[in-house]
Parts: C-alpha cells; structure tokens; sequence
C-alpha cells in the first residue's frame, strides 16, 4: 500500500464517517481525514501542523473495535467510524465538564471570555453547568514577563504551547510537571518564571492557548461584545480551519 | 388557570440576573398575565411559600446562604440555578484561591485605609463557609440558566418553555457564559 | 548572617552539588539515579539541585523539575532523616492488621501522616503497595523494606528513631523478606543452572531459537497476554541502530509479589531469558526497570549480574560467541506505578515522566531512544529461558492450547497462608481457594485492582487468558471483609496513580474516588451511585492508556456483583450535599471565635 502510494499519490483508500465516505492518504490520521473532507470531530488539543497529542479526548469515536482518539489513530482503510453521535456528544460533554471543574473556569472574569475554545466547545455541545463538584485547585498566576501572563486557573494541560514552543519556535520554553490531578504547566527558565524563559510575543507559544492561560499582556477586552470570534462563528467552524486558517509563522514576522 | 408561582433571591451574587430579567421590559406585563412573584426583591416578600418555580442567583457564600437556599428548594417544585454564580460560584468564588483568614484579614485588618482592625464576630453575622460553592453542591437542582447575566431573552426562553410544559433548552444564540 | 559568608556557603553547596552529580552521573548516566542520590543525602531536591542536574546532565531545568514532581519518592520539600513510608494496599497496608498503624506509629513520635516532624528527624506518610502482601502490614524506611508489622514493633520503631539508632542496629529480622513460596510447578521447582539456557540456545541459532519461542505459545505474563514469540520477531525484523532488550519489574500491581521473589531467587533465569532474547533479537543492551520499592534487591541482582559477567554469561563474545556481546543495566524507579505501562516505563527509562506514549507506533518498532525494544515481564523472560533449554513441547504439555504454561500467582488476603502458588494456566478458583485453605472467601480480586473482582457464583471460573487474566495477583477477601472500603482503597490508587495525561483518567479517577468516598461516609444517595456508574464506564471506555482503562474495574465489578456494599451505605433522601457544610464552617469559627448556634449547620 505504502509503495502504491508513494508512485501515485492519488492512490487512496476510504473510511466512512457516520456513513459519509472519506478518502485518506497513507499516514493519515482519522482527524486528518475528517478535517481534510470538512468532516468536524470535536478537540481541544489537536492543531494542524504540531505533533497530534490525544491527551483532551474530546475528539474520540468508536470504531469498529472499540474507542479511539481521532487525532492520534491512523486511518485504516474500510474503518466505520461513529463520530456525531448523540451518546459521543454526551461523553464529550462530560468531559468538557471535567476540564471546567479541575481548573477555575471564572468566564465572566477573563479575558479570553468569547475567544476562547474550551468555551465555545462547551457552547457546541450544549453544556449548561459544570455538573461535578468544583475542585477549587490553588494554581500559580505568573504576571513576571513584561508583555506576557501565564494564568494557570485557566490551563487544561492540551500541550498546545509546549508543542508549539518546541516544534515552531524552536524554543522549549514549557513543559508539564507533577502526576495525576497535580500536573501543572511549568516554564522551563532558571527561576521558572516567564521572564527568564525566552518567550517572545511573536513566538507561536504566545497566542496558541485555547483558553486564557496564556495572554498577550494590554490587549485585553479589545473586541466588543458580538463581534468576537465565538459570537460569531461555532467552534466547528473554526476547528475545521473556515475561517482561521493554519499558519506556521515566519522566523522573520 | 391559576398563576405559576415564582420566587427569586440572590444569594452571593450581584442582583445583576435580577436586573437582566427586569430587561425584559415590556414583556414582563405579559409574562405578568401568566405568574406572580412570591419571596423575591421584587416583591418584599420575606419568606417563600410553596412556589412552582424558584430562580436562584448567586453561590452559596455563608451560612445564611444555605438557609435561604434550603427554603427554595424545600418550597419551589423547581428550582433553576441562574447565572455563573449560582452555577459554578462565579466571581465571589474567586475567593476560593486563599483561605478565610486571609482574605477576612485582608479586608478587615491589612487593608489599606482600615480603621479600628479587628475580623468583625457580631452574632448577628452570618459565618462564611470556607469556599464559595455552586448551589448544586448544596441541594438538587432541576434546570441551569448561565450567563453573567443571562439575558432577559434567556429567561424568557426558559419560562416560556416550563410555561408551556415543555423541557426548557437554550438555543445556541443564547447560551453564553458572560 | 553576612552577606559573604551566605555567599560562601551558596558556593560551598554548588560545588557539593556539582561533585556529588558528576560522581553518580559518571557511575551511571540515568537521572533517576541521580535524583535519588540528592534526595537521600540532602532529604529533598532543591531547586539548586534541579538547576545543577539539569546543566550537568544538559536537560531542560523544566524536564528535571517534571520528573521531580513526577515520582513520589522525589521530594521538594525535606523529608525526615528516618522516612517512613507504610504500605497503604489491602494486604500488605497500615490497616492490614485491623488498627491503624500508621496513626499509633504518628502518635507515637508525635507527627500527623504525610508531614516531616519540625526537628527534622523523621518524616511519615503511606506509599502504594509495597508487594509485601504475604507477610502483612509493611512500611519502608529509607527505602528498606520492614515486614509483618504489629503495635509492639511500632512502639520499637518509635524507640528506635528517637534514639537514632542508625538502620543497620534495628533488628536484623525485621528486614528479612521470606519468599513464601507454597506451590512449585514449571519453572519454580527448579532454577537453571547458569548459563545452561544460553549454551542451549546457541547450538539452536537465533532463528531456531525464535521460532521455538514461537511454537511454544508463550505469552506476556504482565497480564495483556500478547505472544512473546511475536513480539521477538518483531523487534528482530524492525530496523533500527540498535535492538534493546527492557525487563519490566515495576511491579506495581496491589496485591503482586511474585516479581519480589522471582528477582530475588530466580535472577540467574531472569538475566538468562534477557540474554536469550538479545540473541534472539540482535540486541546489544538491556536494561532491568526495577521498581523504587525493591530497591533493596539492588545489590543481589547487581552481584548476580557481576558473577555472571565473570563467567563469560554477559559482555563481549558471550561464551565465546564472536560477535554476541550483551550486557544488562539496571535502572531503579522512584514511585510510580504507571511505569508498569511499557511505554511509560521506557519514558521513565529515557530519564522523562512516566507518560504512557501514543500507540501505534509499539515499542516493538519504536521504543527506547525510539528504536527497536522488546518489553518483557519477569517472568516471561524466565520461561523464555526454561523453553530454550527444555523446548516448546515441554512448555506446551502444561496448560491450554491459548494459555500455555503455568502462572505464577502472589495469593494473599483473608487467610492463614499467604505466597506464590505455581499453578498450570486454567486452574479454576475453586482449586487455588481449596489450596489455600481459604474456606470463607466472598470475593476474589484477580489480577489486582486493574483485573476482576468475583464473587463466589464464579469460582469455578478459570485462569488463563481466554477467561480470568492476571499479571499474578490474587487477593482473597472473606465474609468478614468490607468490600466496600476495599474498593474505595483501589479508587484511591488510581486517583494517586493516575499520570495525569488524558483528561478522563486525570480528573475521572477524583471524581470516583470522591463519589466513593461519599457513599462510604454514608452521605450518598441513589443518584450519587447512578452516576458512579455513568462516570465509571466513561473512565473505562475513554482513558488514554491501560491504567484508565481499567481504573473503574473495581467499582464497575463491585456494582454488578455486589450491590449490596454500596446499597447499604445509600441514604434513602433526595440529595445530600457535595461537602461537609458543618465542618466548612470551623474555620470561621475558629476566627469568630463563635460555637452559637447560629454558627453550626445540620
């Protein structure tokens, strides 16, 4: 199959998801497919460009034999996979829930409020409260950098950043420490402080965060009310990349 | 037809969901031809009788909270939490990140400008809990109605659903956190 | 203190640092060893340390901060010059004996658990299971196992510390670890003689060697069961720059010591299996993945290792077979029983924090350093070692067609004699129960909290891997038992054990832990329990790797086969709240200074 490939790279196999045929390329994630036929699977973790990761779980589906992580199981072909379904949807939800009650989701109080993914999932998926108990962890907020804040309440550990640092930027500026519940972001800096890491607010690393950990200090609040991005667009719209189109920037921009 | 009977209070919260469902304008003299308000700051009301709708805004912050929270759910058949405070504590739950001490010696003995420090203890004072908690943590409750406030087209939305015996949804064009 | 002389000290302890990081790094290059040599000798790894190790050792200071906070055994903040660590698993736990030890243990030296006492002395706290389940209550003291605890050795202990009698005057029979072993079958009647296996191998050649491995249908003893033959000949026809061969003996399984005396009697078969594998694989290094636990063994197997080096069993031209050259390094872990999950435990080799990687690709291909690596348990390599010599006829005349072999089973709970007990694949529960003398039991665990919890309708069930699979743990629970607070011990584990990575294992393991612990204090309700069930399935079905995958298995089983624990726990109201609104009060009290009426909640 590879080998077939490899001297026509039209050559293609298909799986079906929900019942609609998708062609895919050898080493082609299920994601991947989905994506590229317009076909939305739900994630939080997962960008186009970066090493899939599979740690959110929101864009798992059934196939045939069992459960899996779209953005991380290869496609194989003849795969029937479910994807839109109402009992899919429901466990998504639950754990769109779960990320809302470990961390301190305070919508009404960031920054990130209208732009932010974990939001607009949760809107997506018809989730009116965060169902379990809060867990009111005590996390660190790192305001040092001069034009960047680190707001750990807010992280749900996707490993955009980290990925984004290592694999675009070229840096290495965070990583993930701790085990179980504690696992928290950690900047990889003498001091452990943003400011003497060398994160740069052109560097990919400071705008990846689907949520308000991570934000360009001064620019807060700029888009009014109804015009920002989840007032006007769904999350499915922007994950199947409609209207914010993947770019890996430019060491010179 | 009888009127549906509401009841409304604010626990650790702003009055803003009130304000918000005030926003309904006009539309509150129609909605007004179907219910009427029992224990509510609209009415003055001190104590809730059986209700067939209770609206609750606000987290559960101290123990005069749990009280008024329990006599909502004792008396209304149901019971909406509405608005981030009452759904996931909300901003009063940002308190949550220190402890009791901490933040009532902040407020009452380092504070800037603080005459005469002392934590006030007068038993006329209700305690606080240790954490600002969502009032699913303290009783059952049916249907949640979010937004910082939610809109006066939310709550219209969801009244018009219970009035009409129907399960109440939020459209997506209605359901936002802030 | 002047500002100089803070200084000199600030350089005195750099270069203490630096020296004492260069020795162990220079002795062996892995970083969890190096942290554990700063921990031990400074009690907890300071953030100095952290910045040395990582320039030293030329590794991101936030990747040494990581695998510091990863592993428990790793302490940022000092522990006390005796640390006390009591086993918390169902058998071998502080609660073991029926009081609570590790309370009498505080009480006596005047500490609160999971604290280091303010003289610096000593520091206490409880550890997942320790697999010393056969001898009862056990804790470890700076890493040294003690065994079959009770109240007049805790009082002696406490004796002990406070005097600060150096370990190596407390009573030698305290630190004795018998192996226990009550029945012997295929491979514990006899051990090989060393080098037996490899001589074997050698007139056989790779090929015949691996194809034998395949004939005789072994299969992974860690309890997944893949075919070990099939594992081999992957790994053998993956390309790469280099093979590896990993043990895995991160027994970290509640309730498995079988690995504790496999490596402790029988290393000379382990380390022969490994050898055969290289052979068979083409690989050059192995490594033994020991569990922090058994780090007392340490200096056994290192010793088995050397005299086998001595005997031309490892190194260079391998009884004198030009070009067959292996050797094996042992790597310690620190606390972490996700490191049990083959691809967690090569991250753990490779000095990063235990995180179960994407799969595919399989370690087969893609393992250690990314090449190819054959995974194996103990005990697997040792019946690999026993198949070269005696053949796959030999093996497969024991068993079933699907589950050949015999398993080797850590049997402990409610009853008089607990131990490995060798058994051939499909022996039913009846049997090993009737074995065991264990005449009351309600409930079998088999495989350890991640298996099956069985009642007694199912007894005649049988081990092997087309019904009860185990890695090699059994926990016996008789009628006597709460299994109830059984269970809410496993959901413990997993919450404490969980690596955090996917969100249904990461924050589902607290939610059940939680919700159990709720139903146990008697404050939960019908609808709590519905959604134990609800949330239970989801961990199941949606974790990221094996360990959340099987998290829930303890409360899912508990659930269908003995509703009952839970059901009598149950309140019989509409809802009871998600906190204690009473106690969530005392720390205004406390501060008001107020106990009216006014400040207390029903």
């Amino acid at each position: 199959m590879s080998t077939d490939t490899k001297q026509n790279p039209i050559a293609q196999n298909t799986i079906t998801i929900d019942g609609q045929e998708i062609p895919f390329l050898a080493g082609q994630t299920i994601m991947d497919a989905a994506l590229a036929a317009g076909v939305y699977i739900p994630h939080l973790c997962h960008r186009q460009g970066l090493t899939p990761h599979g740690s959110c779980k929101l864009c798992v589906v059934d196939t045939g034999s069992g459960s899996a992580s779209a953005c991380t199981m290869p496609a194989v072909a003849g795969q029937r996979i479910s994807n839109n379904t109402p009992a899919l949807n429901e466990v998504r939800k639950t754990i769109t829930q779960m990320l809302f009650i470990e961390g301190n989701h305070i919508c009404p109080s960031c920054e990130k409020c209208g732009d932010c993914t974990l939001q607009a999932m949760a809107y997506h998926l018809g989730m009116l409260d965060g169902h379990f108990p809060q867990f009111f962890q005590r996390r660190e907020v790192d305001a040092s950098h001069p034009t960047i804040m680190l707001d750990r309440d807010r992280c749900i550990l996707c490993e955009l950043c980290v990925r984004a640092s290592r694999e675009v930027d070229g840096k290495n500026v965070f990583a993930i420490a701790g085990r179980g519940i504690n696992a928290h972001l950690v900047v990889n800096s003498v001091s452990g402080k943003l400011v003497d890491s060398d994160l740069e607010t052109s560097d990919m690393a400071a705008h990846i965060c689907p949520v308000g950990a991570i934000l360009i200090k001064e620019h807060g609040y700029e888009v009014p009310i109804g015009q920002r991005t989840f007032d006007l667009h769904q999350v499915s719209e922007i994950g199947l990349e409609k209207t914010i189109p993947t770019k890996v920037r430019q060491p010179d921009e | 037809m009888s009127k549906i009977r509401i009841a409304t209070t604010s626990l650790a919260g702003c009055f803003g969901c009130h304000m918000s469902f005030l926003d309904m304008d006009e539309r509150l003299v129609v909605l007004l031809e179907h219910v009427e308000f029992n224990r509510s700051p609209f009415t003055d009301i001190k104590h809730c009788g059986p209700c067939d709708i209770g609206l609750i805004e606000g987290g559960v912050s101290n123990v005069e909270n749990v009280h008024v929270l329990r006599e909502f759910r004792d008396n209304c058949k149901i019971l909406i939490a509405v608005g981030a405070c009452a759904i996931n504590g909300g901003v009063p739950a940002m308190r949550n990140h220190f402890n009791l001490r901490e933040c009532l010696e902040e407020a009452y003995v380092n504070g800037v400008g603080v005459e005469n420090p002392q934590i006030p203890n007068d038993v006329e004072l209700p305690l606080l809990l240790d954490k600002v908690h969502p009032i699913h943590d303290v009783v059952r409750v049916d249907y949640y109605l979010p937004g910082c406030p939610p809109s006066a087209d939310a709550f219209l939305k969801i009244l018009g659903d219970l009035l009409a015996g129907k399960e109440p949804s939020l459209p997506h064009n209605l359901l936002h956190y802030d | 203190m002047s500002i100089s002389s803070a200084d000199s000290n600030f350089s005195n302890m750099t270069d203490l640092l630096r020296s004492i990081i260069s020795r162990v790094y220079a002795e062996s290059p892995h970083l969890l060893h190096v942290l554990y040599v700063l921990q031990r000798q400074f009690l907890h790894i300071s953030d100095e340390a952290i910045r040395e190790v990582a320039a030293h050792l030329d590794l991101p200071t936030s990747q040494v901060d990581a695998v510091v906070e990863f592993y428990s055994f790793f302490h940022k903040i000092p522990r006390g010059r005796y640390d006390i660590l009591f086993s918390n698993c169902t058998s071998c736990g502080y609660l073991a004996r029926g009081v609570d030890l590790m309370a009498m243990l505080g009480q006596q030296l005047g500490i609160v658990a999971d604290n280091t006492r303010g003289d610096g002395l000593v520091s206490m706290g409880q550890t997942s299971c320790i697999g010393m389940c056969d001898h009862g209550a056990a804790l470890l003291v700076n890493g040294m196992p003690i065994v079959s605890l009770n109240a007049a050795m805790i009082a002696r202990i406490a004796a002990l510390v406070e005097a600060e009698t150096p370990l190596e005057d407390w009573p030698a029979g305290w630190f004795q670890v018998d192996d226990n072993i009550r029945v012997s079958g295929l491979l514990l009647k006899d051990d090989l003689s060393a080098g037996t296996g490899l001589r074997a191998m050698l007139t056989h050649g790779a090929a015949d060697t691996l194809s034998e491995i395949i004939q005789s249908n072994l299969r992974g003893r860690g309890g997944a069961g893949f075919s070990t033959g099939m594992k081999w000949q992957l790994c053998r026809e993956a390309q790469g720059a280099a093979h590896y061969v990993v043990c895995n003996a991160d027994e970290g399984e509640p309730g498995t010591f079988k690995d504790r005396v496999l490596l402790h009697s029988y290393a000379d078969s382990l380390f022969e299996g490994m050898t055969v594998c290289a052979f068979a694989v083409g690989a050059k290094q192995g490594y033994l993945y020991l569990r922090g636990e058994y780090r007392y063994l340490l200096p056994h197997l290192q010793s088995v290792l050397a005299r086998r080096r001595e005997l031309g069993l490892l190194g260079v031209d391998i009884l004198g077979q030009p070009g067959f050259s292996f050797d094996i390094d042992i790597v310690v872990g620190a606390g972490a029983y996700i490191c049990g999950e083959e691809s967690a435990l090569i991250e753990s080799l490779e000095g990063k924090r235990g995180i179960p990687r994407v799969r595919p690709p399989f370690p087969v291909t893609h393992g250690y350093r990314g090449q190819p690596t054959v995974v194996n348990n103990v005990e697997t390599f040792i019946a690999a070692a026993h198949i070269v010599l005696r053949g796959s006829a030999w093996f497969r005349a024991v068993g079933t067609e699907k589950s050949a072999g015999s398993k080797i089973l850590s049997i402990s709970g409610d009853f008089a004699a607990p131990g490995i007990y060798e058994y051939p694949f499909d022996v039913t529960i009846w049997q090993v129960l009737d074995d065991c003398g264990a005449k009351d039991a309600q409930a079998v665990q088999v495989g350890g909290p991640s298996g099956t919890l069985i009642n007694s309708a199912e007894f005649d069930r049988r081990l092997g891997f087309d019904d009860l699979s185990t890695g090699g743990s059994l926990m016996i629970f008789s009628q006597a038992r709460d299994l109830l607070a059984v269970i809410v011990n496993f959901a413990h584990f997993f919450a404490h054990e969980s690596c955090g990575f996917c969100t249904p294992c990461r924050v589902g393991t607290v939610l059940l832990k939680n919700g159990l612990d709720k139903i146990a204090g008697g404050h939960g309700t019908r609808h709590d329990l519905d959604e134990m069930q609800r949330l239970a399935t989801l961990v199941k079905c949606r974790s990221h790797c094996g360990l959340g995958q099987t998290a829930a298995n303890p409360i899912l089983d508990g659930l269908q086969r003995f509703p009952q624990a839970f059901e009598q726990r149950l309140v019989h109201r509409d809802f009871e709240p998600h906190f204690d609104l009473d106690a969530a009060l005392e720390e205004a009290r406390q501060i008001s200074h107020r106990d009216d009426a006014a400040a207390h909640i029903e």
